[in-house]
């Protein structure tokens, strides 16, 4: 699962620092490491951290491929708790893989 | 209180003033089976052996957040180990020795400034950078945590005693996938003429997870 012996087998990521990215809004079954509530928001992509084995797949004992990039994607709290009572420029991090992620003009 | 026995509270007649505590693996519940069998299973295969299951345990439980203090420390008196571990932590923090291969993660050290305060979190489980600050506490593993430091990290760190004005953006981080988060504190003020040694003994556990500043030295 180390991130620079995977970039080997992959191809370039999809995203790069700076894009707007929405989390899909799907109920998939299974071992998910997207959390509910950051589906269906829109974020900025903080940076591309590297290709990791995608979890949904060891979770169940297979290999893991295809390798999957995984980001930082930065959300603006106010963006998505409507009722957030803190800064406005309070933020949260999440690490999503790509295959979680959409280009915000698709919405 | 008898001299050999210290733990225990006794009345003069000798009798505990309370239930002895109850065992913690006085029932075979489905998942420890379930452990077990599977256990017994790689071994009896040849895949791993009860030796490594040892060493593994024996490792993990011999982390603590002395490790972490120590790397703290030398980003805060070193600039070059500095840059290295905000670019790749899991590279510098293996340089210092720590034994990383056991850890299948990228470990990612975020940095505390006077404009932002990082804070760090597992909603889905309890992800922590074990191999630099040992076993998570238990609060960090509670539902309530979890739920509460994304949805209102002010008012969780208001309960953990520490205030932060507006100016300073808070910045929560959920380590859903490969990443384990360390915080790298702010250094106190005060602290200009202390060796790194004595730097280390000034870093708390929670300064790392981000529930907490450093206090002034002195």
């Amino acid at each position: 699962m180390n991130a620079t012996a995977n970039a080997a087998t992959s191809s370039a990521p999809a995203y790069i620092a700076g894009e707007r990215v929405l989390v899909r809004q799907v109920d998939s079954p299974g071992h998910i490491r997207t959390p509910h509530y950051i589906r269906g928001k829109t974020g900025t992509i903080e940076r591309f951290v590297g290709f990791f084995k995608n979890p949904e797949e060891l979770a169940y004992g297979r290999s893991g491929q295809p390798v999957r990039a995984l980001y930082r994607v930065r959300f603006v709290q106010s963006q998505v708790w409507p009722d957030y009572a803190g800064a406005a420029g309070d933020t949260l991090d999440i690490d999503l893989y790509e295959h979680w992620l959409r280009p915000e003009a698709s919405r | 209180m008898s001299d050999h026995h210290d733990h225990h509270h006794h009345e003069p007649g000798g009798r505990h003033q309370h239930p002895p505590q109850a065992d913690h693996d006085d029932s075979l519940t489905y998942y420890r089976k379930l452990e077990i069998a599977v256990r017994e299973l790689l071994i009896a295969q040849g895949v791993t052996t009860a030796d490594e299951i040892r060493q593994l345990v024996q490792d993990i439980e011999s982390r603590s957040p002395e490790g972490g203090a120590r790397v703290v420390a030398r980003a805060w008196t070193n600039p070059e180990f500095k840059a290295l571990l905000l670019q790749d932590a899991t590279t510098a923090c293996a340089g210092m020795g720590f034994e990383m291969a056991l850890y299948d993660v990228t470990l990612t050290v975020v940095e505390n400034t006077p404009d932002v305060h990082n804070m760090v979190v597992c909603t889905l489980c309890s992800c922590y950078p074990r191999m630099l600050l040992g076993l998570p506490p238990a609060w960090y593993k509670s539902r309530a945590y979890r739920s509460r430091a994304v949805r209102e990290p002010r008012a969780v760190l208001r309960e953990f005693g520490l205030e932060l004005p507006e100016r300073v953006a808070v910045r929560v981080h959920d380590s859903t996938a490969d990443l384990r988060y360390l915080v790298l504190p702010m250094r106190p003020a005060g602290s200009d003429s202390l060796t790194e040694a004595q730097l280390a003994a000034l870093v708390t556990r929670d300064s790392m997870i981000g529930t907490a500043v450093l206090r002034a030295h002195g």
